[in-house]
């Protein structure tokens, strides 16, 4: 019989699935686009920083790494505008792979505050790169070959993509959590020296779990500019996008596999809803730092682990009641 | 006997302090060895040099006649060294079951961790063994966080034993903690001793350290005093002056981070 959890994710799994052919306007499957885009990333960057704690505010550069990959291949190879350029985005994750193992053997030589800064500083590195190289386009950007599919249909393929990018993202960091390595990046995130005293090889361990959570970023940065069809270095390579997924982490439950998704489904799907009813593109950013505000102060772990904690303790009471009842039911039937 | 553990002349200095200067240690294999001296005399770390986590500017240190100066600590622990700390390091965030998984397999390769689920029944069942011997087996499934000073001590204990090293450095085990959890930890060490096990040990109580050891080592100001049975070194009357007359009140120096 299925366990109540793998129901509810069986059930996630359904909504996410019939939700295009049930919700045809396309603004609703524009957000929904979006939304799942960040899921992957937010669970992507969870994967490293939330099991490691190694907080990194630079993934924007894989986002842009891919983004770039797509623009360029379909650009360069001529690539006939359709369905055909989906096969470009698990090449925007492989590419932004390889651009990490650099980025991270340099960046993951420090450790906490310096590592966020450094990952800051790896950032604006890469985007007035993207900006002052010729082959990007600079601040003009690159234009992807025009889809031409009809605007209730258009949504709906990315939508698929996104979702399947999801799954495979989530799959992978529920295997991380529960294999050898996830623990070991665990154990980093708790004490490093230790873990290395233990025979953790953390230089490898952390290198790799970096590496593995630029691949899914990158695919989703590759399958956001196909999406959009014109890019900017300042929408791929955008601070903004680092500190949203590390606050949808947070809110969610940093180095939970629930928490990010979450995270991302409730904060995305709010914020593009905001810009599209009220048509301020700025007004998220004032609900962000409110909410970042509220999560620190009174949830630092994160909803999911807040919620976590307060069953576990409500179970315990029960038990302890329980057994308080049976001990004084054992002591009143005594002669 | 043979000597398993072996500091030659190690010297380190942090600044301008000597924290060892030209200190040498043998430890027999199959022994049980106490390393004494008063605070800041470098018993601390000595022990950081000869697990990898500080290096020497100068001397070397061997097991098994191997020389592992330099190696960085994941090595010396593949190689068989197992060590605690005085202030006791486990990791807080993941279950007592989760921590000693972690040291299960001390050659294990990186890529092999990526590629298998986080334990073996085998390893379940050893982590398991060890706890109950350390006497936490009911505390598996809790968070490592929550476990008190004193139980922090038995599962520090408990993983460095489930690696199976062959020498297991313990800094103050009863440093901190009961007189009943002192004599629990003193008669785990002997029955690990008479199965073979090598321990060195710091330890600033005196009644443990006698009671329990083959050999002590004396250090002062960086550097090995004396060396000898305990009722030997008891009546070395330089050790008495170390400890009322040379002793400095310095802090032990903690390990710098020397690996990445």
């Amino acid at each position: 019989m299925l366990q109540r959890k793998n129901l509810l994710w069986l059930l996630a799994l359904l909504v996410f699935g019939v939700y295009p052919l049930v919700v045809t306007n396309p603004t609703y499957t524009t957000i929904a686009v979006f939304t799942l885009i960040f899921m992957a990333c937010t669970t992507s960057w969870n994967m490293f920083s939330g099991y490691s704690g190694y907080i990194a505010l630079g993934s924007g550069v894989f986002y842009g790494v891919g983004a770039y990959t797509m623009a360029l291949c379909s650009q360069h190879w001529h690539m006939a505008a359709g369905a055909a350029m989906f096969w470009l985005v698990p090449l925007g994750g492989l590419l932004a792979t390889l651009i990490a193992v650099p980025v991270g053997w340099v960046v993951l030589r420090v450790r906490r505050h310096t590592f966020v800064v450094i990952t800051i500083a790896v950032f604006f590195v890469a985007q007035l790169t993207a900006i002052n190289v010729g082959f990007t386009g600079g601040t003009a950007g690159l234009s992807l070959p025009f889809i031409t599919w009809g605007a209730s249909y258009y949504n709906v393929p990315f939508y698929y993509v996104a979702l399947a990018i999801v799954i495979f993202v989530t799959a992978l960091s529920a295997l991380v959590r529960r294999s050898r390595f996830g623990l070991q990046l665990l154990a980093i995130r708790d004490d490093e020296d230790r873990a290395l005293g233990l025979g953790v090889k953390v230089s490898a361990v952390k290198l790799t779990g970096f590496t593995m959570s630029a691949f899914a970023i990158g695919m989703c940065g590759a399958l956001y500019a196909m999406f959009i069809g014109q890019i900017y270095p300042q929408f791929v390579f955008d601070p903004l996008f680092d500190i949203s997924i590390a606050l949808m982490a947070f809110l969610g439950g940093l180095g939970t596999l629930v928490g990010p998704l979450l995270g991302a489904l409730v904060l995305e799907s709010l914020q593009q809803y905001l810009t599209v009813t009220y048509s301020n593109g700025s007004l998220y950013l004032i609900l962000f730092g409110s909410l970042f505000l509220v999560v620190i102060l009174f949830m630092p772990q994160g909803v999911v682990v807040a919620l976590r904690d307060r069953i576990t303790k409500k179970a315990e009471r029960e038990r302890e009641a329980v057994a308080s009842n049976e001990t004084t039911l054992m002591g009143s039937a005594s002669p | 006997m043979t000597t398993l553990l072996e500091a030659t002349g190690i010297s380190r200095a942090f600044g301008g302090v000597q924290a060892l200067n030209l200190c040498s240690l043998e430890v027999q294999k199959g022994s049980i060895t106490g390393l004494i001296g008063p605070n800041g005399s470098g018993k601390t770390t000595l022990f950081n040099v000869m697990t990898g986590y500080v290096r020497p500017d100068q001397g070397s240190v061997f097991l098994g006649g191997t020389d592992i100066t330099n190696e960085r600590p994941d090595k010396v622990f593949a190689l068989g060294i197992g060590r605690t700390f005085q202030l006791t390091r486990i990791f807080g965030r993941i279950t007592v079951l989760e921590n000693m998984l972690v040291a299960t397999q001390r050659e294990e390769s990186w890529l092999r961790g990526l590629t298998r689920s986080m334990s073996s029944t085998s390893e379940v069942t050893s982590a398991m063994e060890w706890l109950d011997f350390v006497g936490i087996a009911r505390l598996a499934n809790l968070q490592a966080g929550a476990l008190s000073f004193g139980q922090r001590k038995l599962l520090e204990l408990a993983y460095v034993l489930v690696a199976n090293p062959d020498v297991i450095l313990l800094d103050e085990p009863a440093g901190g903690i009961n007189l009943t959890l002192v004599n629990e930890i003193a008669s785990k060490i002997r029955t690990l001793n008479k199965s073979g096990k090598t321990f060195l040990i710091v330890e600033h109580n005196m009644e443990f350290v006698m009671g329990l050891c083959d050999a002590v080592t004396v250090m002062h100001q960086g550097a090995d005093l004396v060396t000898g049975t305990p009722s030997e070194v008891r009546a070395n009357p330089l050790v008495l002056d170390a400890y009322l007359g040379g002793g400095e009140d310095d802090e032990e120096i903690e390990p710098e981070v020397s690996h990445g």
